[in-house]
């Protein structure tokens, strides 16, 4: 029986079981998936919010200010692409003033350190490419963006450090209270845990539900985003937020630590939460809101889009607490979940031990090294590297120039990539302009040779996704060859 | 690593066409760089034949025709490497590049040659909207995968596009026992050559509808299906929707030369191709730094590859050696009425050899029949020729006398333009 078991290895499982590492026990992270960071966290706005838009007195404003200050030195602790760029909200409009002036209070009252308000000119000279309608601005300078695949697989790798132990593809199917804990009916059978913490994103309703009549429901909210060219690189410096006002709630757009424009997101409600299809309409929407904050985005650059979906409870806060005995929700994580995720594991953490009363474990190490980004070394030092692992001198994605040697270390992680995307989203190789037209062939191979698994078993993303659906003329009858 | 005169960027067919004209007009110290793990570029995967009727006037294979261009290098003793990556070109022409045996490089040569092809258009630039499955390929890397490894990507088959790629993949998947069942193109003409069409498609009876589109794209982990709509200015009509059942949608919408080093030495690039301006020696804007083949502007056929990256690997000569006049004004070459845009975008009267004559290729903007194509110095006609039939699949070239060109020394410009017969 494990000591726990949290179900789903998004940015909230991994933060909890990370937090949880630090005591001696017997953890596991169970996930439907094939790999970490699959879910809501794989597909958002890759920011950190500074914490002054949830409402003053929530838990999701506690979480939100916290985690954003926590993330400067955990980014540290796990070698995360984060950036401090400040955040602007732009109003539009002078009648909307009293809304601004509300955010900046309700902010304040937050404990969001640094925010003003400022006017016309100032925000000119920090964004020149803004709207020449805008009229003034919130201000918040601890605003940040984030890699989010970055940080979920850093806290479950430095989570499976320090003892954690991941199994994919498993769907829960049942829970059941069972002596002295539950059982946990998964597709790939049973496991016993003294306690459970539900972190199942847009299906944390669906695990909840499963040990309580007190029912849940959670919709998945629908995102459209466009992501542009590096070229587009310093379009915008700021995270730019439009003011809800007389002409609607907007759009962000905003630079990702990577050097792209991230444009987005939309909010519908969908009844399918595996239903990440963009629309034609939800695609509309964003172009046509794009262009309300700032002037002259470059959206024929754009490189890909994509939809990702909130987890959204009908009272828009997050919902973290023993439900049961042994039974802990961590549910209703949508915006700012991504920026509240390392408050959420201490405070998750904080409710198992409260259960458990666990030990310290002595052991712990916090800290864990990120796959190696040659590009980041002086000449010589690159040199180097390669004279020791050739690997390193291979170019597999010309796009972001990804070598061989990141994408052996990515495989060979715990946990780590066994698909296209696993690879793409620890890498890279692939989010470049050409979208893995060039590289996915020679990812393939990489895959196949490492894993020790035939060509035909690759996936994109796990099960159902293959890649190779045969080989050449196999489908024609021997006699006419 | 020693140093050398000439560094071509490439080992396709521009790059080895390049190298070879060079060292025939005197350059010694030439070195290729190649990214892949063999010379030969895209060729390699083109398995079908073709090639090389205008060159060799004879109908070849990609690789044959490839192997050809390798024999010439080979037998020249070009220096060449593979699997090597050239990460940066600098202004100053510092040529930055990595590979497994010699590490992390510079080189620091007199002239750079230009020869990196150019890239398809991936889905995301196209904003399909739907599911982001497994199953959606570029048509050359479906070619990739089933031509040089032998993997099948697909049994059911929806192409968007009618590039010479897809047209080319909608065959080869037929043979190899897929079902290719539509191709889709956007525009109202092909973006590919009449020829493929005929032997591609017709021949197989895969339908192609012109004017259509795929505006959604279903199956969550693998393609279930795509919707098709006909388009009208520009937009699906509502209603026109018809649903196919497949697991592989494959892209031929468009190629993109591929100009990352171009941009990151600052070199001046054309809006239209994409590519970088050049004038009559194919010599970008930084000077000693030359292009040719795709990605300088995407041809139609490789013969025409090799001939403007000969002319290149002569100018490139040329201006290691000193002896071309490198001075005096530029004239813009404009096309209009019809051009979309001409290589080169500039003519140096002075740089110009009086006995020789020098070769415009430009593309049209949409299908025109019974036109002539004009060249105008001023009002002054230079040259025209009658074309029954003109596409934007197919490219045009224009040989014009340098001597025409030089007896108008006062004009502005030059005008390529199409005109009424």
């Amino acid at each position: 029986m494990y000591d726990v078991i949290i179900i789903g290895a998004g940015v909230s499982g991994c933060a909890i079981a990370r937090e949880l590492s630090r005591k001696k026990a017997n953890i596991l992270v169970v996930e439907r998936e094939e790999d970490v960071c699959c879910g809501t966290s794989k597909a958002n706005s890759a920011i950190v919010h500074a914490g002054y838009d949830a409402k003053h007195g929530s838990l999701m404003a506690k979480l939100n200010v916290q985690g954003s200050q926590m993330m400067p030195q955990l980014a540290k602790d796990l070698d995360i692409h984060f950036e401090v760029n400040g955040s602007l909200v732009i109003m539009m409009s002078e009648e909307d003033r009293p809304n601004l002036v509300r955010l900046y209070e309700n902010g304040k009252a937050n404990g969001v350190q640094g925010l003003r308000i400022i006017e016309r000119d100032e925000l000119r000279q920090m964004e020149p490419n803004i709207s020449d309608d805008a009229v003034a601005a919130l201000y918040a300078p601890t605003g940040g963006i984030i890699c989010p695949f970055g940080l979920t697989f850093a806290l479950a790798e430095n989570a499976a450090k320090n003892g954690v132990q991941f199994q994919f593809d498993s769907e829960v199917t049942n829970i059941a209270s069972i002596e002295g804990g539950w059982r946990v009916s998964t597709t790939q059978g049973d496991l016993e845990a003294k306690v459970v913490v539900n972190a199942a994103g847009v299906h944390a309703d669906e695990i909840h539900n499963m040990i309580t009549e007190d029912k849940m429901k959670i919709t998945p909210r629908r995102g459209d985003y466009f992501l542009l060219d590096r070229a587009t690189g310093g379009f915008v410096k700021h995270t730019i937020f439009q003011l809800p006002g007389k002409l609607g709630k907007g759009v962000l757009v905003a630079p990702t630590v990577h050097g792209n424009i991230i444009v987005g997101p939309t909010a519908i409600d969908v009844e399918d939460k595996d239903d990440t299809a963009t629309t034609q309409m939800g695609l509309d929407e964003v172009r046509e809101k794009s262009g309300i904050a700032v002037k002259n985005l470059p959206l024929r650059q754009t490189i890909t889009s994509f939809a990702g979906l909130r987890a959204h409870e009908a009272r828009h806060e997050f919902f973290i607490a023993e439900v049961k005995a042994g039974f802990v929700d961590c549910a209703g994580i949508e915006s700012p979940g991504l920026s509240s995720a390392p408050a959420i594991g201490v405070m998750a953490a904080e409710i198992v031990d409260g259960i458990l009363h666990l030990e310290d474990d002595p052991a712990f190490d916090g800290t864990r090294k990120g796959i190696l980004d040659p590009k980041t070394l002086p000449m010589e030092e690159r040199s180097a590297l390669i004279q020791t692992n050739p690997a390193y001198g291979t170019v597999i994605c010309r796009c972001e120039t990804v070598t061989e040697g990141e994408m052996i270390d990515a495989i060979h992680r715990t946990p780590g990539a066994r698909s296209i995307d696993g690879i793409k989203r620890r890498t890279r190789a692939g989010m470049g302009r050409c979208q893995g037209g060039f590289c996915s062939p020679k990812v393939m191979e990489i895959l196949s040779r490492e894993l020790g698994i035939p060509m035909a078993e690759i996936t994109k993303s796990g099960a159902g996704s293959g890649l190779i659906v045969g080989i050449n003329k196999d489908a024609l009858s021997g006699g006419c060859l | 690593m020693k140093e050398y005169d000439l560094v071509i960027i490439g080992g396709g067919p521009a790059g080895l066409a390049a190298a070879a004209a060079a060292r025939d007009a005197g350059v010694q110290k030439i070195l290729i760089l190649e990214r892949d793990n063999e010379l030969g570029g895209i060729l390699n995967q083109c398995i079908h034949n073709g090639f090389g009727l205008h060159t060799f006037k004879e109908e070849l294979t990609g690789p044959e025709y490839a192997a050809r261009f390798i024999e010439q290098v080979k037998a020249r003793g070009i220096d060449y490497r593979l699997n090597t990556m050239v990460l940066d070109l600098a202004s100053d022409k510092t040529v930055t590049a990595m590979n497994r045996e010699d590490g992390l490089f510079q080189l620091h040569p007199t002239a750079v040659l230009l020869a990196m092809g150019c890239r398809e258009r991936p889905r995301g630039a196209l904003n399909i909207p739907g599911s982001r499955p497994a199953g959606i390929y570029t048509a050359g890397t479906a070619q990739r995968l089933v031509n040089m490894e032998g993997y099948l990507p697909g049994r059911k088959v929806v192409i968007l596009g009618s590039g010479d790629i897809g047209l080319i993949m909608a065959r080869r998947m037929t043979l190899e026992g897929a079902e290719v069942q539509v191709v889709a193109e956007l525009m109202p003409y092909s973006g590919g050559l009449k020829r493929n069409i005929v032997q591609c498609l017709d021949d197989f009876g895969i339908p192609l509808k012109l004017s259509h589109t795929v505006v959604e794209i279903r199956g969550k982990k693998r393609v279930e299906g795509v919707t098709l709509a006909r388009v009208e200015n520009g937009k699906p009509v509502v209603g026109t929707e018809e649903y196919y059942d497949c697991d592989t949608l494959l892209l031929s919408c468009g190629l993109i030369p591929e100009n990352e080093l171009s941009r990151s030495a600052g070199i001046v690039l054309n809006p239209v191709t994409n590519g970088p301006a050049v004038n009559e020696s194919l010599e970008t804007s930084i000077p000693g730094v030359f292009a040719a083949g795709n990605v300088l502007h995407v041809h139609d056929l490789v013969d025409y590859v090799s001939e403007e990256a000969a002319d290149a690997g002569r100018h490139a000569a040329g201006y290691i050696h000193g002896v071309r006049n490198a001075g005096g004004k530029t004239l813009p070459v404009q096309g209009m009425d019809g051009v979309r845009y001409t290589v080169p975008s500039g003519i140096r009267p002075e740089a110009l050899d009086p006995n020789g004559s020098m070769t415009l290729r430009f593309r049209v903007d949409g299908v025109y029949q019974d036109k002539r194509i004009a060249v105008y110095a001023g009002d002054s006609l230079l040259y025209s020729r009658k074309r029954r039939i003109m596409a934007p699949g197919e490219m045009e070239t224009v040989q014009l006398k340098c001597q025409a060109i030089l007896e108008h020394p006062d004009v502005d410009a030059l005008c390529v333009k199409l005109e009424g017969v």
